[in-house]
């Protein structure tokens, strides 16, 4: 392990030069997201408009699920199937979600009319993507665990496509416990992990501009050229 | 008959369909798109409040 004592040495350039992984990995996300654009004072005037709040949107949506689904994971089906509370706990779970995907779908034209992957912006983009693919399977396996006529007639016109593709085994819409399994552990996470992905990708690029912004805006160009992401915005 | 309602099986109620043709959709279905079609449209012609004093 290296031991500096006194400053940290830097390049000709004044940038710090760091000799372990760690400092090293610290360098790149330094680079990569500094502090003020991962946590800004402002934002563009463009981003003053109605259809940039639905990204946010669908995050506080998404965030009143998880907690929501604590609750009812923690308290149990008898407790939402029986009492009246956990019943409207257990609605405003679905209408969590109903939310979620409307926000999400909106925030999905917004952002296809604006062509927003450009400015190097297309893992923004795919991952965007992925969190709607992967939204769709949690709360089809959500719709599994209603324990009633309704899920059951769900799952058994799912089971045959399922199968025919290879994932039956690991993915089985018959199972309820194994779906449970799935639905408030390892696709939450996944969820979760892809948004939080996604909105890191949304600082480190900055917010898409309108298409009619005229590349010579003041507000386009960066103050402090960053090397590390010049040559993927010029993409 | 079984003597049960359906409600009482815990079975969805087939809801409300409306048919133009070949194209299907249920009512609530219809409504949850409807609203998302009307909320898009209110965000780009809607003025956010406090425009003008942003930077």
């Amino acid at each position: 392990m290296t031991v500096h004592r006194g400053p940290v040495p830097t390049a000709d350039d004044g940038e710090p030069r760091f000799s372990t992984w760690t400092g090293k990995a610290r360098g790149w996300a330094l680079r990569r997201l500094p502090p003020d654009k991962l946590l800004p004072e402002d934002q563009p005037s463009y981003v003053s408009s109605w259809i940039y709040v639905f990204g946010m949107g669908a995050v506080a949506a998404f965030a009143y699920i998880l907690g929501s689904g604590a609750v009812l994971a923690l308290n149990g089906p008898t407790w939402f199937h029986a009492s009246a509370f956990g019943r409207f706990i257990n609605s405003t779970h679905l209408w969590s979600v109903e939310l979620f995907f409307m926000f999400m779908v909106i925030h999905l034209w917004g952002k296809f009319w604006m062509a927003a992957w450009r400015g190097g912006r297309v893992l923004t983009w795919i991952t965007g993507m992925l969190a709607f693919v992967v939204s769709i399977v949690t709360a089809f396996t959500g719709y599994l665990l209603q324990t009633n006529f309704d899920s059951q007639w769900i799952a058994f016109q799912a089971k045959d496509a399922l199968n025919a593709v290879g994932v039956g085994a690991w993915f089985n819409v018959a199972d309820l416990g194994q779906i449970l399994m799935w639905h408030i552990t390892l696709l939450p996470l996944a969820v979760a992990a892809i948004v939080a992905l996604h909105v890191v990708l949304v600082r480190m690029h900055g917010v898409v501009p309108p298409l009619e912004a005229a590349a010579s805006d003041a507000q386009l160009r960066s103050t402090a050229p960053n090397p590390a992401t010049e040559s993927e915005d010029t993409k | 008959m079984l003597g049960i309602r359906q409600a009482d099986a815990g079975m969805p109620d087939t809801g409300i369909y409306f048919q133009w043709g070949d194209f299907l959709i249920q009512f609530g279905n219809l409504v949850v798109i409807a609203t998302m079609v009307v909320l898009f449209i209110l965000a780009l012609v809607l003025p956010f409040p406090g425009r003008r004093s942003r930077k």
